[in-house]
């Protein structure tokens, strides 16, 4: 079973990507911030990230650009999910290694074509 | 919209036309009612919501149900179709054209202009490749409501993100707050008609490729048959016909059959000369990828 690392400041976010993304077959673990995402991690490479931008302690970008460096840490499909929905922050999060951009608000349906998109299902 | 607003919307649409609705659609009621809503000059779907309570709605009742049941349409809808384009289609097509450098699209079922952009992508995509080929796409439909949105390219941030995939989304669209805008150059490979299948197409010329997707469905067995034998009458002896998941031509016709191994894709059926092979020819050429 692939595991999804899902990172969000809001629990109830959290919550809801939990049960959309057990639907489709991952085993999930839950970050509340970047550094919390960071420090899993370091210990193990999930298959997959779902990934919000805004987070207090280290936002998603900063996040996503230390993942890239570390050793393996090329290897996750990171899906960013996130209200920051413009051009630009979508440019500037492909520039630094996302596989996906979903803007919120999201549904079941864009979580899978996104992930299916960067075939993860 | 009220999560109350939202409960008498589904029993409205489900009493009305059999629509069901799941209870994660809210985006769909507002990008589906909220052009109605401005039409009218109302405040919000809440306004909606109680003048369809309110007696003598009928008018607005038919617009709110016309407005959720047309066929929803993705860009690259089932994906499948898309890689028999780019795996089977076009590069038999390059062969084949190879003089005259002019290959015709026709999509069908158009609706709201997801199908035939896509295509537009695919080849925009290919570059240089097809530098001095002229593609032509002809996207037609039945309700020129629909074909009004298909020319006006614009898309919400739902349609843009089920199965378009975000490079192509920065490349090909223009961002005007929440609405995405095809970019022009992709807007301008496609051309629109209204059109109704049921009546005589055969103005529209000859075609290389058709797209005739989840339209067959809606038709009973007699007009099926019809549209698919007009059809092979302006498909190309060498062309394609791309049909939707859930249809086929088998037991309806003899002037397609299915290749092999490509779900929902068909050729002519070529009624060869005494000895010649062109039919099967094909298929094997196909069939192992690498078109005569």
């Amino acid at each position: 079973m692939k595991t999804c690392l899902v990172v969000d400041d809001s629990s109830v976010i959290r919550k809801v990507a939990r049960r959309i993304l057990e639907g489709l077959g991952f085993a999930i673990e839950e970050a509340e911030d970047g550094q919390k995402a960071l420090e899993f991690c370091y210990g193990t490479m999930p298959e997959a990230i779902l990934l919000d931008w805004n987070m207090p302690v280290m936002d998603g970008y900063e996040f996503l650009r230390e993942l890239r460096k570390l050793p393996g840490g090329q290897a996750p499909k990171v899906v960013f999910c996130t209200t920051e929905n413009d051009v630009a922050h979508i440019a500037r999060a492909m520039h630094a290694g996302a596989n996906e951009y979903i803007m919120k608000p999201f549904d079941k349906d864009i979580v899978e074509a996104k992930f299916a998109e960067v075939g993860l299902i | 919209m009220t999560p109350l607003d939202y409960d008498f919307l589904r029993g409205f649409l489900k009493t009305r036309s059999g629509l069901v609705l799941s209870n994660d659609k809210q985006y769909l009621i507002e990008s589906r009612l909220m052009p109605i809503v401005r039409k009218h000059g109302m405040t919000g779907i809440s306004e909606l919501v109680q003048k369809l309570k309110a007696p003598g709605a009928e008018s607005l009742a038919a617009k709110v149900t016309e407005a959720m049941t047309t066929n929803e349409s993705f860009f690259f809808r089932d994906k499948t179709p898309f890689d028999h384009f780019k795996e089977v289609m076009l590069p038999a097509m390059l062969k084949a054209r190879a003089a005259k450098r002019h290959v015709r699209i026709w999509c069908a079922a158009a609706s709201t202009g997801q199908e035939p952009y896509s295509l537009a992508m695919i080849l925009k995509e290919m570059g240089p490749q097809l530098a001095g080929w002229r593609f032509e796409i002809i996207g037609t439909d039945l309700s020129g409501e629909v074909l009004e949105r298909a020319k006006a390219g614009i898309y919400s941030q739902f349609e843009v993100q089920r199965g378009l995939p975000i490079q192509m989304l920065l490349k090909y669209f223009i961002q005007n707050g929440d609405q995405w805008t095809i970019s022009p150059e992709i807007r301008s490979m496609v051309h629109y008609r209204t059109l109704n299948l049921l009546n005589d197409f055969s103005a529209l010329g000859q075609f290389d490729i058709v797209y005739c997707r989840n339209v067959l469905i809606y038709f009973d067995q007699p007009t099926k048959i019809d549209v698919l034998n007009r059809t092979a009458k302006l498909t190309a002896p060498d062309g394609y016909l791309l049909l939707g998941a859930a249809e086929t031509v088998v037991g309806l016709t003899d002037s397609f059959k299915p290749i092999a191994d490509r779900r929902g894709l068909y050729a002519p059926t070529v009624k060869a000369p005494a000895g010649a092979a062109a039919a099967p020819a094909k298929v094997f050429a196909v069939a192992g990828g690498r078109p005569l």
